[in-house]
């Protein structure tokens, strides 16, 4: 079988009421597809379909989205890997606003990002040439720097559903510790207090959605315990 | 960081911190009284009301029972910030949990030292 059912979640919200799934049918010629490629004969079927992409290669983060019910990047996700049968449902990340078919209005998640300071803080004085780091501290950025902010994180997570105004976030809180563990920031203290609250960390009730959809592989489940670890020695 | 004034610790590490605590004295005292009921097989008033005239059992209890309350405040805090989002509900239903467990803890108490 060559034709794959794909049903694609479609709302535009100067013409439809309500959203409502299209079908298709996408003739693969029995290759083994990135879902994007699938996308991309959709569009030429009706162009009128929206989504976004860009690298087409599981860099720039901008094509996640809900694949047969998980989160995902399109242009690195093989259709064999989530159909089921010779079914494809699309939809778009869940839990943020539709600005149109696939496409997610994502200024909550940036919002979130935005609040844990994603850059790094040293109040001592400029060395000449650049502020140096020991392999070993180097070392403790691995598995967080890779972050691509592509949200399939965040918006496969409950908590943040009921409370992205309140909750960092997978995302969010995998930047906020990727700073809190550089040896060159020097904010750590000010980072810590301005997440001890009952939302913005404690939120996270480890159910490693997080963790299961990440396309790069990383772990925001443990980065969080880590923060957790550091608020706890840093209040008792 | 995001205000809160209806939580137990104030603080989320403190919640957080306050309800594992409380959730290991509730096991332990669990399994505590699963170990008492095996070895008591036929269990009557005598034993049972000596057990409770030990006053290290009525402060394990009242441990037990204090365990409980800031449980059960914590977490059904949590359910209802996920759950309820209107604002006068919500602060009406923590209300109702707060006052419920000042209750059983009081009666807890009363029955723990009462005649």
């Amino acid at each position: 079988m060559s034709t794959l059912q794909v049903s694609i979640y479609r709302y535009n919200p100067e013409t439809d009421d309500a959203p409502y799934m299209q079908e298709f049918q996408v003739d693969t010629q029995g290759r083994d597809l990135m879902v994007l490629n699938v996308i991309q004969m959709i569009k030429e079927q009706d162009s009128t379909l929206a989504y976004r992409r860009s690298c087409r290669e599981g860099v720039c983060g901008s094509d996640g989205v809900n694949m047969n019910g998980k989160n995902g990047l399109t242009c690195v996700t093989p259709i064999s890997e989530v159909t089921k049968g010779n079914k494809l449902v699309l939809r778009p990340l869940p839990g943020l606003p539709v600005v149109r078919d696939l496409v997610v209005d994502m200024s909550m998640f940036y919002k979130q990002y935005e609040r844990i300071q994603p850059y790094l803080q040293n109040d001592a004085a400029e060395p000449a040439i650049e502020r140096l780091q020991s392999p070993e501290d180097r070392d403790k950025l691995d598995g967080l720097y890779e972050c691509i902010l592509c949200a399939c994180c965040s918006t496969s997570c409950p908590s943040f559903w009921w409370n992205p105004d309140k909750f960092v976030g997978p995302a969010g809180l995998l930047q906020a510790y990727r700073f809190l563990a550089d040896s060159r920031d020097t904010a750590t203290k000010e980072r810590l207090s301005s997440l001890d609250d009952p939302f913005s960390v404690f939120r996270c009730r480890g159910i490693m959605n997080c963790v299961n959809v990440c396309p790069k592989g990383l772990n925001p489940t443990r980065a969080i315990g880590k923060i957790r670890e550091m608020l706890l020695s840093n209040a008792t | 960081m995001v205000t809160n004034i209806t939580n137990l610790g104030r603080s989320g590490v403190s919640d957080w911190l306050i309800q594992r605590a409380s959730a290991v004295i509730l096991a332990l005292y669990t399994i505590f009284m699963v170990a008492f009921f095996l070895f008591h097989p036929n269990l009557d008033y005598v034993a049972w009301s000596s057990l409770f005239d030990r006053t290290w059992m009525k402060i394990f209890t009242l441990l037990a029972l204090l365990s409980i309350a800031a449980h059960a405040w914590i977490g059904l805090w949590i359910v209802s910030t996920d759950y309820i989002k209107k604002s006068c509900v919500r602060l009406g239903v923590q209300t109702a949990v707060i006052l419920a467990l000042f209750a059983f803890v009081i009666w807890g108490v009363q029955v723990l030292w009462g005649a």
